[in-house]
């Protein structure tokens, strides 16, 4: 019997009845008096020196409050990286400065060149096209590996277009040689991890707003994470005390990791609404949103799996080219490193591993985190070239997989990371359950009867989740410490506010974290109330991104609703005339154990507002405690995933026939919003691999700059997924035992979606190995027929 | 956008009056339009909408047997008043874009466009249909004259489009991913006196007759019939979702897909 009540209830998320229904707060519908409106004017080149930025005439237009360029950010800071990645010779990364309005060069096409305030949107746009450039264009800087060889250089001052060159483990790149020599079979793929725009539903607006009288500075913005936004720009950019500087995200609408950033458009709003004396207000385009929100992925990478004569995984070596982009955004650094090389053990237990990055700066769009960050990458290249092992080797790509995995936890890897449980084979177990693997013959038959080539796709995925542990990533580079924080606030009457540093964006925090506060008190759900995404109501906390809220956030509600029950069952104590120790808390209710006294939980709130009967010499009145929680490790959710497509043969048309997913997330707080979390990762995962590709040309032009040419996954792309969730062996270190859902499906489904359609092409003789991603009909057709 | 003034004629003759001011512009269901004068790559000063204009909307049966289509019909009603007199052109309505385009765009826009991977140019130019205008008549086959281009005179207005019904046709799409285009369509004419093959998406010299195809089809109305006839790859579209190549095997697939399908 389902629970209908607290933790493994599913009820429905009460957010979703303000967004259905048009009543949602999002920045755009934040205006505040007087408001203006900035237009940036972009650079329409890849790569260029500015000569002159005239104007004269643009601020005589109609309208026009202000005109900025690169010049007046000059004298302050740029925009700030907040991880340091060491390379392998033990020297810092190279840091180039990222000014807020481009100055001396402009580096990718989308670079804000000229910001200009007007009375309306329009009047802003018509005056940044009267503003008079001379540029002279340069090269532009596309190939990783052509970059990396010399010629034109993104960044003159630093002197390379290599950002740094990481070795993981340094120690163990002998031993991974030496075992590739000694190996009975070593199987080799290079692959393409295809570049994605995040497109989420709201673009990106700010609004700043700064009030003179007080010397307050107000940003409205639409971001995951309000209180790094704080920090980064009030220290960073534009010298603002943190007391002085309120960071706003209302409702946002979607992230998927682009909305974590900090990004010029929010300090230019916040820095021109005092230049200006007036609020300063900014809607991205989707156009707009194409060419200025970091991107995703984008890793060129060759992989050796080495096997002995029994098909044992015995060393794996993997050479990435990682795109930064022309600049580094907040966390780019950290995501071909640290989230992407301590992942490469999988599920596996190979003894030695080494992981080589390169990451290069070119002419493109700064890229950074998107839905799992370095770990799709590690996943996709790990369980493709385990695809095209047993391939090789003429075995069964389960039996392949299940013969390596590690089965004893906690396992320390080769790649510096414990994970703590999990149990590999019993997720194995569930997905041949629910995908039906035995009937998949039957149903090729009926495929080929129809003329189409059907094929099966099965692999596994571990993430790190949880994002981290603080002394460990301060080790490792994070300029930032990634705990999280919550105040639970009782009321004189009962109802509960709870001040989260998490960040809801489409996850459901509303919904699932008062199922949390109501089973560890008795009471119902709806006597609590969630309150995120303003720096002035909610402690310092780290936001939400790398699966992290529930797991992190969510802890540190629990320990500070622990306190506030521990502080209540002494008041209650107290009206009890017992002891302590001797209180008991269920069902909203104090007990004297062993005793019919009791007193319920409204009458103890209110005491410690009305505290008339209240010991005030031993404890002070009031109900409400703060918490900091910081994890000790990260923690590993994993999975199996498996895929069933067909293949047009005529056309090289792919189609998703089946999609089956059995995932390892802990303990489950509301299984129906974990299923949405998978649901929606499982989208985004297909649509990397078979429609999303942002390319550019060889001049650095933006091609797939709309969605006339960067294909969405829709509805009829996708099928009604398989989604099971029921093997769980809960985090050791967490105190809900949860370990986080929200990426798993974008990590799981690309190289299930890849390894069916090579299963299929294989299956009528085809001897393709590999198709990069997204495997669009016509590259499918062009792979069947080279 | 940048400011315009917009008219909104009840008549095709104050709309063609109102369309021979300068840099005036007319408007059908604006699906393509209004984009693009969002984007700013458009700056009319003057805006006709055509969709005020009574006369040029609807579907009916001439005494000779063709289907009528008023100019200003969107692709919404042709696919639900078409359905039984011409089939195949009410499926081709029916696909175009989504709802809110289907709702919204109308055939003369879309012939007036001839985008080179629009729908209904392969329709109108495999039917051999008529364009009806405000001053004269025009053939298909004299009509379409390369992508964007048509016999078109600044400010002549669409105002009918005449197709003959086939005894079997067919549309095949095989849709660009993202926006869903043509990225190669065939549609499929068997008349009487003969097979008329039309292609649209592929070709950089926009929608396009496959003659060798017409000649085979109509010896032999079968998928069979041009097996051994090849498509070359000269002049095809190339770009991030398909080679030239690629079109060029596409035209053949997809015409002996419509050919199977026609009825």
């Amino acid at each position: 019997m389902p629970k209908d009540h607290g933790i493994g209830a599913s009820p429905k998320r009460r957010e979703d009845v303000r967004f259905l229904t048009g009543k949602g707060q999002y920045t755009d519908d934040i205006n505040v008096h007087g408001q203006t409106y900035v237009h940036f004017l972009r650079s329409d080149v890849a790569h260029a020196k500015i000569n002159k930025v005239d104007t004269s005439a643009a601020s005589k237009m109609p309208g026009v409050v202000a005109i900025f360029t690169g010049e007046d950010f000059a004298a302050i800071g740029g925009l700030p990286c907040g991880w340091q990645v060491t390379d392998k010779h033990g020297q810092p990364m190279l840091e180039p400065k990222h000014p807020v309005l481009a100055h001396g060069k402009v580096r990718h096409v989308g670079d804000p060149i000229a910001a200009v305030v007007a009375e309306t949107k329009e009047q802003a746009r018509d005056a940044a096209e009267a503003i008079e450039l001379d540029l002279t264009e340069l090269p532009a800087v596309i190939d990783m590996k052509e970059a990396v060889k010399g010629g034109a250089l993104v960044h003159d001052d630093i002197g390379s277009n290599l950002c740094y060159d990481w070795g993981f483990v340094e120690d163990n790149k002998a031993a991974v040689e030496e075992a590739i020599k000694n190996a009975a079979h070593v199987t080799t793929l290079e692959l393409v991890n295809n570049r994605l725009v995040a497109n989420p539903m709201e673009p990106r607006v700010a609004v700043g707003d700064y009030n003179a009288a007080t010397g307050d500075h107000t940003l409205y913005t639409t971001s995951q994470n309000p209180h790094v936004i704080r920090l980064l720009m009030g220290a960073f950019v534009l010298g603002i005390p943190e007391h002085k500087l309120r960071v706003v995200a209302p409702d946002v609408g979607g992230g998927f990791g682009t909305k974590i950033f900090h990004y010029a458009e929010e300090a230019f709003c916040t820095f021109a609404a005092k230049a200006v004396g007036r609020p300063v207000k900014w809607t991205a385009s989707r156009s707009e949103a194409f060419m200025s929100d970091a991107h995703g992925r984008d890793h060129v990478t060759k992989i050796e799996l080495a096997l002995d004569k029994d098909n044992n995984f015995t060393a794996v070596r993997t050479e990435t080219y990682a795109n930064m982009g022309a600049y580094l955004s907040t966390f780019a650094p950290s995501v071909p490193t640290w989230l992407h090389g301590t992942l490469m053990a999988g599920n596996y237990k190979t003894p030695v591993i080494y992981v080589n990055v390169k990451a290069v700066f070119t002419t493109t769009v700064p890229v950074d985190a998107y839905r799992g960050a370095g770990r799709p990458e590690a996943t996709f290249q790990l369980e493709r070239v385990i695809d095209k092992a047993a391939r090789e080797l003429g075995v069964d790509p389960i039996a392949l997989r299940r013969q390596n995995f590690i089965t004893q936890f906690p396992y320390a890897t080769p790649v510096a990371v414990e994970y703590d449980t999990g149990d590999y084979h019993a997720t194995m177990d569930k997905l041949e359950e629910i995908a039906d693997i035995k009937g998949f013959a039957a149903r090729r038959k009926a495929s080929e009867a129809k003329g189409r080539l059907r094929g099966l796709g099965v692999n596994c995925y571990i993430e790190a989740c949880g994002i981290a542990p603080s002394n460990l990533v301060g080790q490792l580079g994070a300029r930032a410490g990634l705990y999280e924080s919550a105040t639970v606030r009782v009321n004189a009457t009962g109802g509960i506010v709870v001040m989260t540093g998490s960040h809801s964006h489409g996850q459901g925090h509303e919904t699932t974290f008062p199922q949390v506060i109501a089973e560890m008190i008795g009471i119902d759900e709806s006597m609590v109330e969630i309150v995120h995404g303003d720096t002035s109501k909610v402690p310092m906390g780290m936001g939400t991104y790398g699966s992290r809220s529930l797991a992190v956030g969510g802890s540190a509600m629990v320990r500070a609703a622990e306190k506030v029950i521990k502080k209540a069952k002494k008041i209650a104590a107290h009206l009890l005339e017992a002891s302590d120790a001797d209180i008991e808390l269920k069902n909203g209710k104090f007990t004297v154990a062993g005793t019919d006294k009791s007193v319920d939980w409204g009458g103890v709130t209110l005491a410690a507002y009305v505290p008339h009967n209240y010991p005030l010499t031993d404890l002070e009145p009031g109900l409400e405690e703060t918490a900091f929680y910081d994890p000790s490790n990260f923690t590993y959710p994993a999975g199996a995933y498996a895929c069933e497509v067909e293949v047009d043969p005529e056309t090289g048309k792919v189609t998703i026939e089946r999609f089956s997913a059995a995932d390892d997330f802990g303990n489950i707080i509301n299984p129906m919003v974990v299923d949405g979390q998978v649901h929606g990762g499982i989208g985004q995962g297909i649509g990397q691999a078979l429609l999303e590709s942002c390319v550019y040309d060889a001049n650095g032009q933006l091609q797939s700059g709309s969605y006339m040419d960067y294909a969405m996954p829709r509805a009829d792309d996708l099928v009604f997924y398989n989604v099971d969730h029921s093997c769980q062996t809960p985090c050791t270190h967490n105190p809900l035992g949860v370990k986080g859902c929200g990426e798993a499906g974008a990590i799981g489904s690309p190289p299930a979606v890849v390894n069916a359609v090579i299963d299929a092409l294989q299956s009528a003789g085809s001897k393709v190995t590999h198709i990069d991603m997204p495997m669009s009909p016509s590259r499918v057709w062009a792979a069947m027929n080279q | 956008m940048y400011a315009f003034e917009i008219e909104r004629p009840s008549t095709i003759a104050d709309a063609a009056a109102a369309l021979s001011k300068e840099e005036a512009q007319a408007l059908g269901g604006g699906q393509t339009l209004i984009p693009t004068l969002k984007q700013r790559l458009a700056a009319p000063s003057v805006l006709v909408s055509l969709g005020g204009i009574a006369e040029m909307k609807g579907v009916c049966t001439a005494d000779d047997g063709a289907l009528c289509i008023g100019g200003g019909t969107t692709h919404a009603t042709v696919a639900a008043e078409a359905a039984k007199s011409y089939p195949a052109l009410a499926a081709l309505a029916g696909g175009i874009g989504d709802p809110a385009v289907r709702n919204r765009g109308t055939i003369g826009g879309s012939l007036a466009n001839n985008d080179p991977s629009a729908c209904y140019p392969s329709a109108a130019l495999a039917s051999g249909a008529t364009i009806v205008t405000n001053t004269r008549k025009i053939a298909a086959d004299d009509y379409f004259q390369g992508m964007f281009t048509t016999a078109l005179n600044d400010g002549e207005i669409i105002t009918e489009v005449r197709f003959p019904v086939p005894e079997k046709a067919n549309y095949q799409k095989f849709v660009q991913p993202a926006s869903r285009f043509a990225l190669t369509g065939v549609f499929v004419a068997k008349f009487a006196d003969g097979v008329r093959v039309a292609v649209t998406g592929a070709s950089e010299g926009g929608v396009f007759r496959w003659s060798e195809a017409e000649a085979a089809l109509s010896k032999s109305f079968s998928a069979d019939a041009i097996e051994g006839l090849t498509v070359s790859a000269d002049g095809m579209i190339s770009d991030m979702h398909g080679s030239s190549a690629y079109r060029a095997h596409l035209v053949k697939v997809m015409t002996k897909r419509a050919v199977a399908a026609a009825h």
